[in-house]
């Protein structure tokens, strides 16, 4: 194939010929359809972009996201835009222990089945169900550790037989891990108090009002 | 997929050159930085910003006779989307304390303090909420937090870096309320790396002369808005408004800021939303592409806040001064403009040319990195060309191993691995290919120490607002500053809003004005705007399109 040939995708079971040198957003985008849901950052970090495609020749539905997935010929996909799941509301000041509060937010989360579906369509490659079984088991620095790539495509919770989320889960535990489950760094504390007293005001005022003059000066100028 | 024979060749030259290239970082030596004198000349020559015809002198509005990049002055120049005849501004049709258009990182972090505050918000957002520039931001978050660090050095290092052409009042407030803006984000569970003793970890960015910088990973930007959105969803008293950008603000008959309308993207429906403060947190600029260049940022980065605010009658400023990143990804075609983080130069890796040699000094401030890439590539016709015709240089990530040990590009920069291995290329063991790509909007509405712009009842916050950063934004000093004045922007709105009294007549006239001032500044050509969404179609799928009319 020469390099500038098109190739054939399909989206929501149309076909299209687009540059074989793009994702299956770029792809999108080519084409004139309406881009309003599923583009975020066009980077991979957003999770906006979740997607479920097939590969030519294959039986099963992959997931993806769509601004990583380089197009070949015969791919044929959907945007998944977004799907009902639910987001426990809670307020950290009253969370008192926050691996039994799991269970009153989350309480599907011991369904667990074991299929690894999850783990299948995590684009970002978490051990999504080991995350699960940590969380249930009150390992929530596991959690945090597992999750930190997370981009909250929420295709976990797509796929789930058992109606889990884990992507909510996984804020959840890293959150509280953070704020409930360590303590605030010592110094870090110092450092707001030092200034809050005025500790840097001697400092300031001789070294940078004469700084602070000289910026005036090239403002005043450049107005 | 991976990279095509003739490029693999060209990594067989840098291949060549490495253990010398690792014998000498090892040693400490370095090539050589520029002289502050050399650094101009590059600048001059080879930035962007220079070229003489990138720019062009606004023919209207309060910053007419400034020079802005002609994409921008162009939307800055526009008509309005809608015809303020139609819209109906007696009918309200949605009311809160607070209005907060943009929902990244300065805008939930206002929604979050003025609902804390006791102020309902509603925070229209033309995405999903959460997907801006604020989530690719990779890096890490600045504050003088370490013990051999103070505010202080922080304010001269942000000084420096914008040129000295920050606005003093504005640093001042960044530095001082850092830390404090480090310990509110800790303690609503944002997971800062820290060493096994509890300390926060912190590290040197581009221009810091103290190690400041705080991350999470390589995804700090992802980390910090996963949290704060999250925590947005737990009030009660904020709404959020996805897919619902605003057209145009709204004016009461006092001329000061009283809501904004809105559009359904889905639906088309036009909403008039009163509000008692409103702030714009609408982001950047990348997705005017300036002269062509890509661009790092996410799909919605069209300047829309600039241009409904300065429709009416708020000053800007440093428009003129637009942030490349040195290191935007030109391969494989798939990642083209994709940030790939300073932190990987941080780590030791180097910019090569063609013949796998050194040209710079990798640390050098972010422009005149940029300029450097630009003259090797083009000037000095000693860049690599890629497979769809795009330039770039060496950035020697495999260093990174060889200097740190086996696995250190896999975990300090996993993000950056996995975007390159689903392309079957493992950057551990081969060098990317990268060119500047636009990246960051230094300047924008100017604001005061509260985020306060001119006009009473308008505040801004974040990438839209000017003078925190000067003429050149340092790493790190970003995720600040959306943390920092969008909390200052929350506090500050919901204060107004508790003694303000609601708007009663609410106005379009300051559009009406602004069309006028158009037609008798001769620019009449017919360009609306905000832009709202990109438009990627090929010219093939425009020329079929039509406008139906109505049935």
């Amino acid at each position: 194939m020469a390099s500038s040939d098109p190739v054939s995708i399909e989206f929501m079971g149309k076909t299209y010929q687009v540059s074989n040198d793009t994702t299956l957003l770029g792809a999108l985008l080519e084409t004139g359809w309406d881009c309003v849901r599923g583009l975020g950052c066009l980077g991979g970090c957003c999770g906006a972009c979740a997607t479920l495609y097939r590969l030519p020749g294959e039986a099963h539905v992959r997931t993806g996201l769509a601004c990583r997935i380089p197009v070949q010929d015969g791919i044929s996909f959907s945007l998944v835009g977004g799907f009902p799941c639910p987001k426990p509301l809670y307020d950290l000041s009253r969370i008192e222990d926050p691996r039994q509060a799991l269970f009153d937010l989350f309480p599907e989360v011991t369904g667990c089945r074991k299929c690894g579906s999850c783990v299948q369509a995590c684009p970002q490659g978490i051990d999504v169900m080991r995350g699960m079984w940590c969380a249930v088991f009150g390992d929530f620095a596991a959690v945090a550790d597992l999750f930190q790539s997370c981009v909250q495509c929420g295709l976990c919770a797509r796929v789930c037989g058992a109606a889990l989320r884990p992507f909510l889960v996984a804020v959840y535990a890293r959150r509280t891990q953070g704020a409930l489950l360590t303590d605030r760094p010592s110094a870090l504390l110092a450092r707001v108090g030092q200034i809050e007293a005025g500790v840097y005001e001697g400092e300031w005022g001789s070294v940078l009002r004469g700084l602070r003059a000289d910026s005036n000066q090239r403002m005043a100028d450049s107005r | 997929m991976s990279y095509p024979p003739e490029l693999k060749a060209l990594i067989r030259l840098v291949e060549k050159t490495r253990p010398q290239r690792v014998a000498r970082a090892r040693r400490g030596e370095s090539y050589p930085a520029l002289t502050l004198g050399a650094r101009e000349e590059r600048l001059k020559q080879f930035h962007p910003d220079y070229r003489p015809d990138a720019k062009r002198a606004l023919a209207v509005g309060p910053n007419r006779g400034d020079l802005v990049p002609v994409e921008l002055a162009d939307l800055l120049e526009s008509h309005s989307r809608m015809d303020p005849d139609e819209v109906r501004l007696d009918r309200i049709d949605l009311e809160t304390d607070v209005l907060i258009i943009g929902g990244g990182g300065a805008g939930t972090a206002a929604a979050l303090e003025a609902a804390q505050a006791g102020a309902t918000a509603i925070v229209a957002t033309k995405l999903r909420h959460g997907d801006a520039n604020t989530v690719m931001a990779e890096g890490g978050i600045q504050a003088a937090t370490a013990e051999t660090d103070s505010p202080c050095y922080h304010y001269i290092d942000a000084m420096g870096g914008g040129h000295f052409a920050n606005h003093p009042d504005l640093v001042e407030a960044l530095v001082k309320d850092a830390p404090d803006a480090i310990e509110w984000l800790e303690r609503l569970g944002v997971l800062f790396d820290k060493y096994p003793d509890g300390r926060l970890r912190v590290r040197h960015g581009g221009g810091t002369s103290r190690k400041r910088l705080h991350s999470s990973g390589d995804m700090t930007g992802a980390e910090i808005m996963r949290v704060l959105r999250d925590e947005a969803r737990n009030q009660p008293g904020i709404c959020v408004l996805e897919f619902t950008p605003a057209l145009e603000l709204l004016l009461d008959e006092r001329g000061r800021c009283a809501g904004a309308v809105l559009l359904n993207l889905e639906t088309r429906e036009l909403y008039v939303a009163r509000a008692k403060a409103v702030i714009l947190s609408t982001g950047g600029l990348g997705r005017l592409h300036i002269q062509g260049f890509p661009c790092t940022n996410h799909y919605g980065a069209t300047a829309d806040g600039l241009v409904m605010a300065y429709r009416a009658g708020i000053k800007t400023c440093f428009l003129d001064s637009t942030q490349f990143h040195p290191t935007g990804a030109v391969f494989p075609e798939q990642n083209a403009g994709l940030l790939i983080t300073e932190k990987v130069r941080g780590l030791g890796a180097q910019l090569l040319n063609r013949d796998g040699e050194e040209f710079l000094f990798a640390l050098e401030p972010r422009d005149v990195a940029s300029a450097c890439i630009i003259r090797e590539c083009t000037e000095r016709a000693n860049g690599i060309a890629t497979p769809a015709g795009r330039s770039g240089v060496w950035l020697d990530s495999p260093m990174i191993d060889l200097l740190h040990g086996v696995g250190t590009v896999k975990r300090e920069l996993g993000a950056k691995y996995l975007q390159f291995q689903r392309f079957g290329i493992d950057i551990g063991q081969e060098p990317m290919l990268i060119y500047p790509t636009l990246h960051y909007q230094n300047g924008g509405l100017m604001i005061g120490v509260n985020s306060e712009t001119s006009m009473p009842g308008l505040f801004a916050a974040g990438e839209v607002s000017g003078g925190v950063h000067g003429r050149n934004r340092l790493m790190g000093n970003s995720l600040l500053d959306v943390v920092v004045f969008g909390r200052r922007a929350g506090r500050a709105a919901a204060c107004l809003a508790r003694e303000a009294d609601t708007p009663t007549t609410l106005s379009l006239e300051h559009v009406r004005r602004f069309e006028q001032e158009l037609a008798q500044a001769g620019r009449p050509d017919g360009r609306c705007g905000p832009m709202l969404l990109p438009n990627y179609a090929p010219d093939h799928i425009r020329a079929r399109r039509v406008v139906l009319r109505e049935a």
